[in-house]
């Protein structure tokens, strides 16, 4: 390229090594390496007009210039956030149909509709990290020992088939905004002086004992009196539980919250009242049902 | 340089058209050879058929974006085996450095798609305006009849050649047959369009009109093989010391003191990149050879010995100036530089090789769920979550059977079904939920973690793979 015959070198600058025919160069030496001062291609200077054409004609389509408040809105009226609404709007409308079907579906039908089921599962798991996460945890797993109950584990205060699941997160827990919230109301036995210190003490060793824990023995003898005369209305006799009064089976090697002697005194003395919202306010009829379908396939599930 | 500008120099300078003459000769013959091999594959390929069974595609060649899948003859590379694709490249990258280290520009002046299709189009030029002077006089003279009617039959066959380029393209990513078919009818998903138009757009334009500048001006590979090509890279270079001092060929004079050069301007004009070789090894030469061909064969016709200009390297250059004998072309190419870069390509190339064979045709990934890692049932049993990921590469549907083998007893289960086998479809892959429960008090429910293999059995065959990975306990 050095050889263009219009780009001969002129008065200004020359490379030490300047050999007849060379171009000038930028008068720049570093380290001993110069630049021969070549001219651009021509289509190069176009391209860069076409560019700066194109800049013109792009700001006043599009969104372009940042006014005071808001940007200019371009003669196109592009919107990413109306794109993204119509793109939503484009899914949910072809969902539309399978969407129809979960809420037309028997409860217990769905998990044998594979196609049913795996939408159910992913919607559900959505709507689970959205709405349910916060309390029961990213993973399902509850907060243990705190009071919000753990999805994974086969043990369920209020029942764990999918027709229970699907009640329990229409109408929620103790709450004051569904008439048909499940309720239970365990008696605050210590606060409202229900049973006297030492009663309370003998009936928690013989929870101990039905849960199959370390105990004293002749404590959880004298409990178990106390246990007939004030808990087994509820928990049962043996401590089993009972569903329909969301009485939690005493005697398995869950709890919902802590199952030592301090966090079931304290429990005995003061009750125990979690809420969950009711969510038939707020999410679908088909949101639900795929929730409650996600939270019965997450391994515990009856 | 007589009269030293008095005007400021412009800053940009058009493009000096370049008219290359026809040439005949061992390197064009090579190129021709070449460039119908290059352009054979190009267009065949995605046409070839190959039978994978009912359920798969029966392209030899295709990239199947949608599926995700990659055929290549017997071969299927699915996602999760990139690294081949990845090990190709590196390949192809070591097998440029080996060439351009051998043989300086060999891929620029004979592979390279910009100058095959320049090629092509240069060929397709001559055919429609005739040769050099035909066509230097075509560009001179004013747009009549003649040069409209000879631009537009030249463009027209130009744009079938860059159609036929961009829609040889698309034809590689789905089944050829039937987007041909579409591509016609019109039903073809508007991608395709829109990649033929675009494609064809770059081809016209690239082998029509921008030509050498995309490699002098646009290509990055001419300046990184600056740095590969070293004093005993075979190259093109013209022997001055035998050519010059350049003079006309007088008819019946002998200069005493003139060398081999008739300053003839063969070579010049015969150039596609529009460069003087003799100028010397350039940043502009692509090492297409025909000027070499050009100047051999006037160097038949005035009876002077062959190779003015010829492949040589930097060391040849010296020790022919000092009248001593080049090496030969074998100890350019085999040193110890090429002979590393070899040993380097084999070596991807059999560890690619290995590991395709090595591969299984089902496969096994498994996840642990660890939110949370591990949950107590009410029985006291320690229950463990893993997501396993089942990969059918197989032509038709096929039921795994799970199991699992550990120091410490523990049951496995599938989630939303009784039994311990899972139905994963044809050439497809499925995540399995499955559960591990150790007993209350048990060893495994007790410690930490317990190791446990996973075992994936193709039912009614031998096929069976397995997986490592720990069951996570209460802890003491």
């Amino acid at each position: 390229m050095s050889k263009h015959p219009k780009n001969q070198a002129g008065p200004g600058p020359r490379s030490k090594t300047h050999q007849e025919g060379d171009p000038n160069t930028t008068g720049h030496s570093w380290d001993g390496i110069e630049e021969f001062d070549n001219p651009m291609p021509r289509w190069w200077l176009w391209t860069f007009y076409v560019c700066i054409a194109w800049a013109l004609i792009y700001s006043i389509a599009y969104p372009a210039w940042p006014m005071i408040s808001r940007a200019t809105p371009g003669l196109l009226g592009a919107s990413t956030r109306a794109d993204v609404a119509a793109e939503i709007q484009e899914f949910s409308d072809r969902n539309g149909p399978i969407r129809a079907k979960l809420e037309a579906a028997e409860l217990t039908e769905i998990a044998s509709d594979p196609e049913l089921a795996d939408f159910a599962n992913n919607a559900g798991a959505a709507v689970f990290r959205t709405w349910c996460a916060q309390c029961h945890g990213s993973g399902a797993a509850g907060v243990q020992a705190s009071g919000y109950p753990n999805l994974l584990d086969d043990d369920w205060i209020w029942g764990g088939d999918i027709e229970a699941i699907h009640t329990t997160i229409t109408h929620g827990i103790r709450n004051t905004t569904d008439e048909d919230a499940r309720i239970s109301d365990m008696p605050r036995f210590g606060v409202d002086e229900l049973l006297e210190k030492p009663q309370i003490d003998e009936v928690v060793q013989h929870v101990l004992a039905i849960s199959g824990q370390e105990h004293d023995a002749a404590m959880a003898t004298a409990g178990a009196v106390v246990f007939e005369e004030n808990c087994a209305a509820c928990h049962g006799e043996a401590g089993e539980g009972n569903r329909d009064l969301g009485a939690p089976n005493l005697s398995d090697a869950i709890w919902l919250y802590g199952g030592d002697v301090a966090a079931l005194t304290h429990t005995v003395v003061y009750s125990r009242a979690g809420a969950m919202p009711n969510w038939n306010t707020r999410l679908s009829e088909a949101d639900i049902r795929a929730v409650a379908t996600y939270v019965h396939g997450l391994g515990g599930g009856e | 340089m007589s009269s030293p500008d008095t005007e400021p120099k412009s800053l940009y300078q058009k493009r000096e058209p370049i008219f290359p003459r026809r040439v005949s000769g061992a390197f064009r013959n090579l190129k021709w050879w070449l460039m119908a091999f290059t352009l054979g594959v190009y267009y065949i390929t995605p046409w070839i058929r190959w039978d994978r069974g009912p359920s798969l595609p029966d392209q030899a060649v295709l990239i199947d974006m949608a599926n995700r899948r990659f055929f290549f003859f017997m071969i299927e590379i699915w996602p999760h085996e990139f690294y081949f694709v990845a090990g190709l490249l590196i390949m192809a990258g070591l097998g440029l450095f080996l060439f351009t280290s051998a043989a300086g520009r060999v891929w620029c002046g004979y592979a390279c798609p910009q100058t095959v299709w320049t090629d092509l189009f240069i060929l397709v030029e001559r055919w429609v305006e005739g040769d050099r002077n035909a066509r230097l006089r075509l560009h001179r003279s004013k747009w009549n009849g003649e040069k409209i009617r000879k631009t537009a039959v030249k463009w027209s066959a130009w744009l079938l050649i860059a159609v036929a380029t961009g829609g040889a393209w698309v034809f590689y990513f789905t089944d050829a047959p039937t987007l041909a078919v579409n591509l016609v009818s019109g039903q073809a998903h508007p991608v395709a369009y829109i990649t033929i138009l675009v494609l064809t757009a770059t081809t016209f334009f690239f082998g029509g009109f921008f030509r050498e500048q995309i490699c002098i001006y646009a290509c990055p590979w001419p300046r990184i093989q600056a740095a590969m090509i070293d004093e005993d890279t075979l190259t093109i270079n013209y022997r001055h010391w035998r050519g010059e001092p350049r003079g006309k060929l007088q008819k019946g004079e002998v200069v005493a003191d003139q060398g081999d050069c008739i300053d003839c301007m063969a070579c010049v004009n015969v150039c596609p990149m529009g460069i003087d070789i003799r100028d010397g090894q350039q940043m502009a030469c692509i090492t297409c050879g025909l000027c070499i061909d050009a100047c051999n064969d006037v160097m038949d016709r005035i009876g002077k010995p062959r190779d003015l200009i010829g492949y040589m390297a930097l060391t040849d250059e010296v020790a022919e100036i000092a009248g001593k004998e080049p090496k030969s072309v074998w100890k350019h190419v085999f040193r110890a530089r090429t002979i590393m870069y070899t040993t380097l390509w084999s070596a991807v190339g059999i560890g690619l090789v290995v590991a395709l064979f090595m591969r299984s045709d089902i496969d096994v990934n498994v996840t642990p769920v660890r939110n949370p890692t591990f949950v107590t049932l009410s029985d006291g049993a320690i229950r463990n979550t893993y997501d396993v990921r089942l990969l059918n590469k197989l032509g038709q549907d096929e039921v795994f059977h799970l199991s699992l083998t550990a120091d410490a007893p523990m049951r496995i289960s599938l989630e939303g079904t009784q039994e311990l086998s899972v139905t994963v479809k044809a050439n497809e892959q499925k995540t399995q939920r499955v559960y591990i429960v150790a007993e209350p008090g048990s060893a495994a429910a007790t410690a930490d973690r317990t190791d446990l293999r996973l075992w994936i059995e193709q039912n009614g065959s031998t096929n069976r793979v397995y997986h490592d990975t720990i069951f996570n306990g209460k802890g003491k």
